[in-house]
């Protein structure tokens, strides 16, 4: 029999159990849709993330005190105390760092500001007049701070959106004086609503010169971080080199192994990202195939009940003409069919389950988040689910294949 | 050789034996007889005398102990699992008396079933399977029909239809009128008699007398050996003696 026949073979013999063989497919229905979303859920995050670190411009750095993170739970790399002040002096000069453009140091944390009896905890963020620059966030009503305000440690804050609607939902928040740590702060700038990004919420923040941060809301004589722009993308890897070189000359350090800072770029934010995404959604893919070797399971269990059943109809068959070979197709082409039926409704049921989710996440959240039809776990999940029905359907098409035909036409 | 020095069926000294976890069962114990192309052929016997063991042989559907089986002048031997197969295919129709038509299934595609393990394209398969239904004389209609939807008669007919389809050399019906009624089992008889009249080799499996007069001759089994073998004398004809 040709290979078009046994197919029309294998149609029809599904058709005779449609519920079961609905059924059948359920794990393996499970399984791809899983898979789906979960690359298509991590292909949007990816795309999420990306876009925010992109949105930053591609000539920013990042110095960072510490050790790289080794994983998620390498805390203490993290909180270092080992940017000072005299290195924000030293990378200032034109003839250690000579294409570096902008250099601002930040402090941030978080703390309780109040207003009158009402309070709000953003996020303390101290900085230079940069940060609006560099951020691309200048506030729509009032002012940046003064480099003058920076020297004289003023006590002055601009807030952010939804840190003003709480504290000051009726009135003008403009000149206002609000409290942080017992201190009086006046309000002189209130940023547009701009919403999440990788880094932080910037409705939920209260910007302040690092002075002030360092001195009367932290206690704290060294930085966080410091943001840096080259001067144009060309020289970002050169700038890098002169960065850790002009820090390590600073810090008396001449084993590379022991730098006690770390210097991000976007290219090699983008990389990270990517790397974690990737593993985490190949983390989580292969969880969700556990259920494909069940669903694979499941298949060979109905398959062997069907080969008793139809003991009959493969004598029958046998006795016409069918070769061992015949039958063998017939039942693998029946469970490959199966599966890959499975694979089918699980791509459309994942790709409607991420699509809704992306559309939840884009509306109620108010994230760019873009729905991503992962075109290649689609093709991987269908290859995938053809490969379980022959892997899973091969045992009992050769039990069929196998049977006597003469003790198959007396079965009852 | 030529098939004109051979029967279309030798059997010398054909033997089965049965292996039970103990015992050892025979159930054929040394037969030969040859089939000439255009007999028909009636195996009668009680239950257990081997007539459905002969058959199996006959018919490829099981191999014999020891002795000898020549097919159209070749011994059963020379041919592989897939050569026999195709013998069974295109040489050999079946009919059974569960009648095995496959459920859900209209006629005509059941009917069209050892066609499409022949190979044969979808169109000739339509034509030449409407044939056979005809000469069964099934009625048009019920050509899509599903088994459920016909009597006893009508499905062993189409039954028939399927294992002439193929022009086989011959035709081996193993009890066709056990599960039917006088009437249909007449019409069946008479059936396979047309086709044997009309050059068919047939071969039938009976333990009922009146069944076993439509053919020309009569070979009897007991016990796994050839008791008689008999021409009939008061065939029958439509179901009459004459």
């Amino acid at each position: 029999m040709n290979a078009k026949n046994t197919l029309k073979t294998a149609i029809t013999g599904l058709k005779m159990q449609r519920s079961r063989s609905l059924l059948t497919i359920l794990g393996i229905v499970i399984g791809i849709t899983a898979i789906i979303m979960v690359t298509a859920l991590g292909q949007g995050a990816q795309n999420l993330i990306l876009g925010e670190i992109r949105s930053i411009g591609s000539k920013v750095i990042a110095v960072a005190p510490g050790r790289q993170p080794e994983g998620p739970t390498d805390f203490i790399s993290m909180f270092s105390d080992s940017l000072k002040e005299k290195d924000l002096a030293v990378l200032r000069k034109k003839e250690n760092v000579p294409h570096l453009a902008k250099i601002m140091p930040i402090v941030f944390g978080s703390e309780v500001m109040a207003y009158q009896a009402d309070t709000y905890r953003p996020t303390i963020i101290g900085g230079t007049d940069l940060f609006a620059e560099i951020y691309d966030t200048y506030p729509d009503k009032g002012r940046i701070f003064t480099e003058e305000e920076i020297k004289s440690y003023a006590d002055v804050v601009i807030i952010g959106f939804k840190v003003k609607n709480e504290l000051f939902p009726d009135s003008d928040a403009l000149n206002q004086k609000v409290r942080i740590k017992g201190r009086n702060f006046r309000v002189i700038g209130i940023l547009p609503h701009k919403g999440q990004s990788s880094f932080f919420n910037f409705d939920e923040i209260a910007v302040l010169p690092y002075t002030t941060a360092q001195r009367y809301i932290f206690g704290i004589k060294y930085f966080n971080r410091f943001t840096v722009e080259a001067d144009s993308e060309d020289s970002v890897l050169q700038t890098v080199e002169d960065i850790r070189i002009t820090l390590r000359n600073s810090h008396g350090i001449t084993d590379p192994a022991k730098d006690d800072f770390f210097i991000e770029t976007q290219a090699s934010a983008i990389d990270m990202v990517g790397t974690i995404t990737s593993v985490l959604t190949l983390f989580l893919a292969s969880i969700a195939a556990i259920s494909l070797l069940v669903g694979g399971i499941g298949i060979m269990n109905i398959m062997l009940v069907s080969v008793t059943e139809r003991t009959r109809e493969i004598g029958l068959r046998k006795a016409v003409g069918a070769t061992a070979k015949d039958i063998l197709r017939q039942f693998l082409f029946e469970a490959a069919l199966l599966t890959m039926l499975g694979g089918i409704i699980g791509i459309l049921l994942g790709a409607l389950f991420s699509f809704g989710i992306s559309l939840i996440l884009s509306k109620a959240l108010a994230l760019s988040w873009a729905f991503v039809f992962p075109v290649k776990a689609a093709l991987l999940g269908l290859i995938i689910s053809a490969a379980v029905g022959l892997i899973f359907g091969l045992y009992p098409a050769r039990k069929a294949s196998s049977k006597n035909p003469i003790e198959s036409l007396r079965y009852e | 050789m030529s098939e004109n020095i051979f029967p279309l069926i030798r059997a010398k000294n054909l033997s089965k034996i049965y292996d039970g976890n103990f015992t050892e069962t025979s159930a054929l114990g040394g037969v030969s007889f040859d089939v000439e192309a255009g007999e028909f052929l009636a195996i009668m016997g009680p239950s257990g005398s081997g007539k459905s063991t002969l058959l199996h042989i006959l018919g490829f559907l099981d191999k014999p102990t020891s002795g000898d089986y020549y097919f159209e002048g070749k011994k059963m031997e020379e041919f592989n699992d897939e050569e026999l197969a195709g013998i069974r295919n295109k040489k050999m129709g079946f009919v059974f008396q569960s009648f095995n038509l496959l459920r859900r299934t209209a006629l005509l595609e059941n009917v069209k079933l050892p066609l499409k393990y022949a190979g044969i394209a979808e169109k000739e398969q339509d034509a030449m399977a409407r044939r056979a239904l005809a000469a069964v004389n099934l009625p048009e209609e019920t050509f899509s029909h599903e088994p459920s939807q016909l009597s006893g008669g009508e499905q062993q007919r189409a039954a028939i239809a399927r294992a002439i389809v193929n022009n086989p050399s011959i035709i081996f019906a193993d009890e066709p009128t056990g599960n039917l009624d006088s009437k249909s089992g007449e019409i069946v008889m008479q059936t396979l008699q047309k086709l044997n009249n009309e050059g068919n080799t047939v071969i039938l499996i009976t333990h009922e007398t009146f069944t076993a007069e439509y053919a020309q001759r009569i070979i009897r089994l007991l016990d796994g050996q050839i008791e008689s073998d008999n021409r009939v004398s008061n065939r029958r004809f439509n179901g009459f003696i004459k």
